[in-house]
């Protein structure tokens, strides 16, 4: 079994003047090295989820704990300092008047000496491919850049988790697929656990594990096949079921009978050209 | 349209100005502004001149960007200049016409005046001109340093500086987009009354007020996400260095500030 890097137990959380709980009871665990999904429509508690992952807000009750360190006022700048977040907007993460400034941010904040300093924002830079634009304003850059940009902020500080809390959806589809590919090059380089918390299921799609929340609640939990499996509940969940997913459910709906799901328009693809010869 | 009215108006070059550190800058302004009012005769304020235009010589810069600095406060020199002939009552009479009476003394000061004005604004554009805002931040954040013992956010006043600064493009950006927004709703800006006109800001504010709350409260949030928690315990990543040219700069100030106090009359 590999080893939980996050555990949420029994996690209730409330905003201020609400009535109903934006989390309830919510209990899994994230493993090492994996890529997790957590989908649901707005309001379902995702984006609270990222919050209380690195202490932003503090759960009413239930525990959580990130890298074996039990989540509290006194531990949150350790923690912050393994768990980097990717936020929704590319503008209002860009603290830093130029590229190396903004990535030097975060170090400057843990202390790091200047030495160091130089050597990490470089090679940062150099991993997320920004590292042409070190003096490079932020609004000279596409949103895709200043996301890259963040990630090269996020690891600079050497995290073992790096949270997506809906990092692509501002981005054109160019901009998604490089701060995707981006993520999931570093992910498979140092063996990064990635948290990325979503709306769009195409994304998800590409994760080994996703999770579905509703209504503060764990709905369904399960590899992407699973969760696609569910066709008709997501779409009552409010989520955009995949193209390709929608297109095998059209076929089978027509009589031709698919193996399987298909997550991706290649492997669909690969099934319909092969079909003819298999009848 | 926006893109022209970043202020700062920094000219990238690679002069002797430029290079110096922005400590030493801000010091020799700051000792500038103190000690041009040591001058009040003719040999002095040729001092002056010289002293302002070697130093523009030095920075590179083309003389179309000082005319720029210079453009807007030309009439208030005008202005001064005017005051002080006409209504300076010392010396010896030199024009007459009617109630309008010109005296020596008067268009001495005026001229004087009017000469202090021009160095000054001069000199200070040359600031602005050679060094990039964060760098002036930098400096100011150094300098001021001292302050933290009395209590003055010096860190947390810098920090401001630099964010404000950054996001000025994007706010720009954003000004422009609410604008055309509007002007496709119907909303004229360029035209009409000036009442109307005023009134045609209100919905150009209000959305791009709203909207900088919330990148204030989201920017917050992405700080805090990166560890920021005051300036206790930060190390910086930006380095100023002072040589041996910023040294040499503040001596050439001190001789001059000892000549100024020599000539002086």
């Amino acid at each position: 079994m590999r080893e939980a890097v996050v555990s949420l137990r029994n996690v209730s959380f409330q905003y201020e003047n609400q009535s109903s709980y934006a989390l309830q009871n919510v209990t899994f665990d994230i493993f090492e090295g994996e890529w997790l999904a957590i989908v649901g429509h707005n309001g379902s508690g995702k984006s609270t989820m990222a919050k209380l992952l690195n202490g932003l807000q503090f759960p009413q009750s239930g525990e959580i704990s990130v890298c074996g360190i039990q989540l509290n006022e006194e531990s949150i700048w350790d923690i912050r300092k393994k768990l980097g977040m990717v936020f929704q907007n590319p503008d209002n993460q860009f603290v830093g008047t130029t590229v190396q400034d903004d990535v030097a941010f975060g170090l400057e904040n843990h202390g790091v000496p200047r030495n160091d300093m130089i050597f990490r924002v470089e090679d940062s830079l150099k991993k997320v491919n920004m590292d042409q634009f070190l003096n490079q304003e932020p609004h000279h850059l596409s949103g895709g850049q200043k996301q890259r940009v963040a990630i090269a902020g996020v690891l600079a500080l050497r995290p073992s988790i790096i949270i997506l809390d809906e990092a692509t959806s501002m981005l054109d589809p160019k901009g998604r697929g490089e701060v995707l590919e981006t993520v999931r090059t570093l992910k498979n380089e140092k063996s990064l656990t990635v948290i990325s918390i979503t709306h769009d299921l195409e994304e998800a799609a590409k994760a080994d594990r996703i999770i579905v929340m509703n209504q503060g609640e764990v709905y369904r939990e399960g590899t992407p096949e699973d969760i696609f499996s569910m066709d008709d509940e997501l779409v009552r969940l409010g989520l955009d079921i995949p193209f390709s997913i929608k297109m095998s459910n059209a076929f089978r709906q027509k009589g031709i009978d698919l193996s399987k799901h298909y997550l991706s328009e290649e492997e669909l693809v690969n099934e319909l050209w092969t079909f003819r010869s298999k009848i | 349209m926006m893109e022209k009215m970043i202020i700062g108006r920094y000219v990238p070059a690679d002069s002797l100005i430029h290079r110096l550190d922005p400590r030493s800058k801000l010091i020799i302004i700051f000792l500038f502004v103190c000690i041009i009012f040591l001058a009040n005769n003719f040999f002095t304020y040729i001092l002056i001149g010289i002293y302002t235009i070697l130093m523009l010589g030095l920075s590179r810069i083309p003389v179309r960007f000082l005319y720029a600095g210079l453009k807007p406060v030309l009439w208030l020199v005008l202005f001064t200049l005017l005051l002080q002939v006409f209504f300076t009552k010392e010396g010896s009479l030199l024009y007459e016409l009617g109630p309008i009476k010109i005296y020596e003394e008067g268009v001495r000061q005026g001229i004087f005046i009017s000469m202090r004005f021009f160095f000054l604004i001069l000199m200070t554009s040359l600031l602005t001109l050679t060094t990039t805002p964060i760098e002036i931040t930098d400096g100011l954040e150094t300098l001021l340093h001292p302050l933290k013992k009395v209590r003055f956010p010096v860190h947390e006043m810098a920090l401001m500086m630099s964010i404000s600064l950054r996001f000025i493009p994007t706010l720009m950006q954003e000004t422009d987009k609410i604008m055309k927004a509007q002007i496709a709703r119907g909303v004229e800006f360029s035209s009409g009354p000036i009442k109307e006109r005023i009134k045609a800001v209100i919905p150009l504010l209000i959305p791009l007020f709203v909207s900088s709350f919330k990148r204030a409260e989201e920017l917050a949030i992405a700080m805090e996400a990166r560890g920021y928690r005051g300036g206790e315990g930060r190390t910086k990543y930006r380095l100023l260095s002072w040589k041996l040219a910023d040294t040499l700069q503040l001596l050439i100030l001190v001789v001059l500030t000892i000549l100024l106090i020599l000539l002086r009359s």
